[in-house]
């Protein structure tokens, strides 16, 4: 693609194509279908947080005449199917709310009265609930079966720490040699939830026959198909899973916890089955964020370059080895930076806490957090402005990363710029008032993507994607494929394909969506657009090269001549059949959004109690299909990361127990705790994107935590190390320096 | 167990159903009326996905229980609108962008309809506090009160 | 799940009957926003008696004698009262303080006493306006000061049969006048983590003649502080005697560390809130 390309359609702000559904409650979320004969099933789950299983007892709830079918872990046909534990505990419970059991009954009602029929005998075992427990030598192990993975040496005994992570590039001992200033701090994040406002839910029936069916809200069907099946011993073609609407899911819905269980519900009982969690359910057993301890060390020569960056990371997998995001925590730690000596080394420890699932950038806003906190405490240590201070570093193409390959172009120098250059930045504070800048940086992938376009006889077309829209995508691809066949973007509907109509594609996830189901869409439409030449072409005896498709229309450049969509597509049946495009890919060359926030936040000195005044986000979205949307997409992490960083966290008991499981004390933003959230979109095209694409989904919930950690600290005169960074701690933080 | 026969009038038409005392107004929407445009978030008046109108207040229809809703008028999101024709709130949601995944929007739009006909005038702030109680995950809320603002303004002018 | 037997009795006559002689768990059904909580995930049948059809439940009058609250009506409408807020702002504030506008549209300030949560965020400002709980039982009427009508968590006087009848505030003096404030992490939404309810009356001098401090969320009920009253009395409200207010509430209260704070934020906030609250009340008694 060229650098400056004129669009016709992309950067419009259109109506979505579901709009109208969602604003008149007629759009079908996970909990709005319901079947003939549908009953309803509930899960039974752990009052302890570690505890063995000593026996299920299920006889009474078989016997009462609600009851129409009770599983628990023996009913699963493929006993090693993956995540299976974490479906139904098998002989041990790891955390407050593992699922242990599950009965379908005649009412949601009569389906928790029968749960309590279900005698469960525990041996309850001491809880492990956080890192530093975990690691000491004197906890209990979570896992007889676990040795540490990646040691230098082979470990002897089992450990609570799942695996040891390396990343390294230069000589990191030579670049603090160097050094001039070194700043080394150590920081906690809370355990977090994605906090989606609709709860995890499924409507199923099995059917002997073949054509066993999941209505479910999910960030990928495709990948309910695989596990679920997999689990049942189902082939993939007798189970269709249709994706709802989804309502809301930022890493969250991209597990499976009900869906199994449902289908083994119904086929046991014969009839079609409505799961849905309660808002608890949700809190304490899908997958939460990892709590963290992170040590970062950054040494720096008094002008300002920085010689060497070291991490140390440990995050919380809850009890499932392998669930943290501890990888992408190691990798994108110090990637904003173009420093020759790098060092990251990392652990995953296991705890008595609900499987840790992806949440909005996995990973990457606890470690960044730590290490933007260290480079806002350097920059003041030099006396640089800390803008200034990550210009004189910063990353951009060429730069070698920490994990692998080198960054093609990106727009992190345009993006300080902006922030240094924005209204806020410029803005005078008063007394108890703090600035906080951060950067952020979050990968894009490619991956699977398939979608049709199917042609309608008048020239319309319906884009048939197979990625479940979470955000709004649906009104992006319209546009994507408006702008390659040169129609109207009315011209398109776009749909959500079921598992039967598509073939694979991966979940929504790893802002991926608009970058490479995009490239899937334009490719669909493109091969719409050639099917239209060749039509055309056969009915001008001309080849199809002789075929201009422009504006909307193909034109006969050998002659007279002058054909649109709708008149090809209104003939197509004398013409070949009927025409729709194809667009199955492995997407390529996705390429990193980065992005840079400003908080402004005020203290009040005598309660700890912050508000946030003013908040800037500044992205690079490569391209903004609908600026509309992917301004959205920065807002809603910016709430989430401020959200994050001040107030969210899961609180356990001394024993275990999750004791805020809903929104009441799982205290999210809300409308009255914000400000406009001022943004502003950096356009460094990808140059792998036909419309220059970079997936932004997921960047913006990065920055927050270090913005508004610096702000803080900026207002009351302390270095704030830990988040949330809840009144109590503030006024102690305050209170403890004076 | 016996259920109680209930009269109400609900998007204004006079509906007769019977309901389990123990359930929710949430519940009987959804499940004996098909109105599953109301939604459940958190069952527990958190979220305000289920809100709904009775008598023109603003109400969790998880917090009301079915029977209560006897003799009284009741306005959801399926009420809002007019067949083809959006209603100004509606429109302008869409408009700005003011939804993501949309599971809020409903109880937004309904919250937002109360809060203009108690003040067709207000101020962000008052906007941001009146709405406080309906949680939105997606938006940062941004959006959705630049469009209760502009829907607001157009409301006055073509009042 | 509950399972609910519903009753909405149109007088308090036989509210009382039904309360009196039920021989399942009865439930008085006001706004429902803390018993439909509290009825989820029990396997029992309640009697839930719907309160809201009996005669002046749902309103209030006021008068020279003062302020008479029907105790089921909506905050949403007490709060629409202009001529109640300007007697007691500081009641008004802390009914509107409850949960969402959704919420205020249930909710009511005699729900509020009778959940008798330790957060509660209307009986410090009851308590603070002197206000008497009038009780319905099977033996006829009672009245109890706001202050002793808690007695626990969760718990209050009303025994088997008893229901909240009215609330009467007694009309303030002239140059007097209330506040309430609370302490909560975000902007709404939240439970108290401490509350402080003021009400000030001041000679034509500015001197405090009469104060009422009351605190909640700090304790297991809402506090009275006669100590931290006193402080204020006699004085014209300077920075002195508004710390000393101050201290004596952070020292009467006995809170406990929870997921919503710790025992020394919750002493030290409830100190900042007192003398914050009397600043406020003092400023509108002047006025």
């Amino acid at each position: 693609m060229s650098e400056a390309q004129d669009f016709k359609y992309i950067g419009q702000r259109t109506i979505r194509p579901d709009g109208h559904d969602k604003v008149t409650g007629r759009a079908n979320y996970a909990a709005d279908l319901a079947l003939p004969g549908m009953i309803w099933g509930k899960i039974l789950r752990s009052p302890h947080a570690h505890a063995v299983i000593n026996s299920i007892n299920t006889s009474k709830a078989e016997a009462d005449p609600d009851v129409f079918a009770v599983m628990t872990h023996a009913d699963i046909p493929n006993q090693t199917a993956s995540g299976i534990q974490n479906i139904l505990a098998k002989d041990k419970v790891f955390y407050h709310g593992h699922a242990v059991a599950a009965v379908a009954a005649i009412s949601e009602a009569a389906a928790e009265r029968a749960l309590s029929l279900i005698e469960v005998d525990y041996s309850i075992l001491k809880p492990v609930m956080n890192i530093d427990d975990a690691i000491s030598s004197d906890s209990p192990i979570l896992h007889d079966d676990l040795f540490t993975k990646g040691m230098v040496e082979e470990p002897t005994a089992p450990s609570n720490v799942a695996s040891r992570n390396e990343l390294s590039k230069g000589d990191i001992q030579a670049g603090f040699a160097e050094a001039e200033v070194i700043v080394e701090r150590e920081f906690r994040t809370a355990t977090v939830h994605q906090g989606y406002i609709e709860p995890h839910a499924c409507t199923v029936r099995y059917d002997e026959d073949g054509h066993s069916m999941i209505w479910c809200s999910t960030q990928g069907h495709f990948a309910v198909r695989a596990t679920t099946a997999s689990m049942l011993n189902i082939e993939q073609t007798k189970l269709n899973v249709i994706a709802s609407e989804i309502g809301g899911g930022f890493g969250g819905k991209l597990g499976v916890y009900l869906e199994p269980v449902a289908l083994v519900l119904s086929k046991k009982s014969g009839r079609p089955v409505k799961m849905q969690m309660d808002r608890n359910e949700v809190f304490m057993a899908s997958g939460p964020g990892s709590a963290t301890r992170n040590r970062v060390k950054i040494g720096a020569k008094k002008d300002g370059t920085i010689t060497a960056m070291e991490a140390k990371l440990f995050y919380e997998a809850g009890w499932a080895p392998g669930s943290s995001p501890l990888g992408p925590a190691c990798m994108t730690v110090f990637t904003p930076y173009d420093v020759d000596h790098q060092y990251v080394e990392g652990f995953e420890v296991v705890v008595n806490k609900a499987r840790c699932a992806a949440y909005r950038a996995p990973g990457a806003p606890q470690s960044e957090y730590a290490c933007e906190m260290v480079i806002n405490e350097l920059a003041d240590e030099l006396g640089l402005d800390p803008i200034d201070l990550r210009l004189k570093n910063v990353a951009k193409e060429g730069t070698q990363t920490l994990y692998g390959p080198k960054l093609k172009a990106v727009g992190l120098v345009e993006c300080l710029e902006a922030a240094k250059s924005s209204a806020q930045y410029k803005a005078a504070l008063k007394k108890n008032q703090g600035r906080g800048v951060a950067s952020g940086f979050w990968f894009n992938v490619g991956g699977e993507s398939s979608v049709v376009i199917n042609m309608n006889e008048d020239g319309t077309g319906t884009i048939v994607e197979g990625s479940p829209d979470i955000g709004g995508s649906r009104a992006s691809m319209q546009m994507m494929a408006a702008e390659e066949l040169q129609m109207p973007v009315e011209s398109f509907s776009a749909i959500i394909g079921d598992t039967q109509n598509l073939p694979y594609s991966n979940p929504t996830g790893g802002s991926r969506t608009t970058f490479a189901t995009g490239m899937a869409v334009v490719e669909a439409a493109a091969d719409v657009v050639s099917q239209l030449k060749e039509r055309a072409a056969a009915t001008w005896n001309v080849t199809p090269d002789q075929v201009e498709w422009k504006d909307g229309t193909a034109i006969n450049t050998n002659g007279e001549g002058v054909l649109s969509a709708a008149e090809i597509c209104g003939s197509a049946a004398k013409t070949g059949g009927h025409i729709s495009g194809r667009g199955n890919i492995s997407a390529r060359g996705a390429s990193p959004s980065f992005a840079v926030h400003l908080a402004d936040i005020e203290v009040d000195p005598d309660t700890g109690k912050t508000t946030v005044l003013r908040y800037t986000a500044i992205q690079d979205a490569g391209k903004a299909i609908h600026p509309g949307y992917v301004e959205g997409q920065y807002q809603g992490g910016s709430a989430q990361g401020i959200g994050w960083a001040l107030n969210e966290e899961y609180v356990y008991s001394e024993d275990g127990k999750l004791e805020n499981p809903g929104f009441l004390d799982y205290r999210i933003p809300l409308a009255s705790d914000l400000p406009m959230i001022e943004t502003v979109i950096v356009e460094v095209p990808n140059s792998f994107h036909p419309f220059g694409v970079r997936g932004i989904g997921e960047t913006g919930i990065i920055p927050p935590l270090a913005a508004c950690g610096t702000a803080v600290s900026n207002a009351i005169g302390v270095r704030m190390s830990e988040l949330p960074m809840s009144p109590p701690k503030i006024l102690k933080a305050i209170q403890d320096a004076s | 167990m016996e259920k109680t026969h209930v009269t109400a009038t609900v998007n204004g038409d006079v509906k007769e159903f019977l309901c389990d005392p123990s359930d929710t107004l949430l519940q009987v929407l959804r499940d004996e009326l098909g109105l599953t445009g109301t939604k459940e978030g958190c069952g527990s008046g958190d979220c305000g996905a289920c809100s709904v109108l009775i008598n023109d207040r603003l109400v969790c229809s998880c917090l009301v229980l079915g029977v209560e809703a006897n003799g009284e008028v009741v306005e959801t999101i399926e009420g809002i609108g007019n067949g083809d024709k959006l209603h100004v709130i509606q429109e302008k949601f869409l408009e700005h962008a003011a939804l993501q995944c949309g599971i809020c929007t409903p109880g937004l739009v309904i919250s937002t309809k109360a809060l203009l006909e108690e003040n067709p005038n207000p101020t962000e702030e008052e906007a941001r506090y009146y709405l406080a109680g309906n949680l939105c995950r997606c938006t940062g809320y941004d959006k959705i009160i630049k469009a209760v603002m502009d829907a607001a303004k157009t409301m006055r002018e073509d009042a | 799940m509950v399972s609910v037997v519903y009753q909405a009795p149109d007088t308090l006559e036989g509210a009382v009957e039904l309360l009196a002689n039920s021989k399942i768990t009865a439930k008085v059904l006001a706004g429902g926003t803390d018993l439909i909580i509290q009825m989820q995930g029990i396997n029992e049948e309640r009697l839930v008696v719907d309160v809201k059809k009996i005669p002046g439940m749902l309103e209030a009058t006021l008068d020279q004698e003062g302020l008479r609250l029907g105790p089921a009506m909506p905050n949403a409408a007490l709060t629409a009262r202009e001529d109640i807020k300007a007697l007691f702002p500081g009641l008004v504030e802390a009914a509107y303080l409850i949960g969402s506008t959704q919420v205020q549209g249930r909710c009511s300030v005699g729900g509020n006493l009778c959940n008798s949560s330790p957060a509660a965020d209307t009986i410090p400002a009851l308590i603070a306006n002197g206000a008497q709980c009038v009780i319905k039982g099977p033996e006829g009427l009672r009245t109890i000061a706001a202050e002793n009508f808690v007695t626990g968590v969760g718990r209050n006087c009303l025994v088997d049969g008893e229901l909240l009848a009215a609330i009467n505030i007694p009309r303030p003096e002239d140059r007097t006048s209330d506040a309430y404030l609370r302490f909560i992490p975000r902007t709404e939404m939240d439970i108290a983590v401490a509350g402080a309810a003021v009400s000030i009356t001041l000679d034509s001098e500015g001197v405090c003649t009469a104060a009422r401090v009351a605190i909640g969320a700090v304790a297991v009920t809402a506090l009275l502080v006669p100590d931290a009253s006193n402080a204020l009395i006699g004085t014209k409200l300077d920075e002195a005697a508004l710390q000393s207010a101050a201290n004596a509430a952070s020292e009467a209260a006995n809170p406990i560390t929870d997921r919503r704070g710790t025992i020394e934020f919750r002493k030290h906030v409830v100190g900042v809130l007192v003398k914050r609250a009397a600043k406020i009340a003092a400023d509108r008694a002047g006025a």
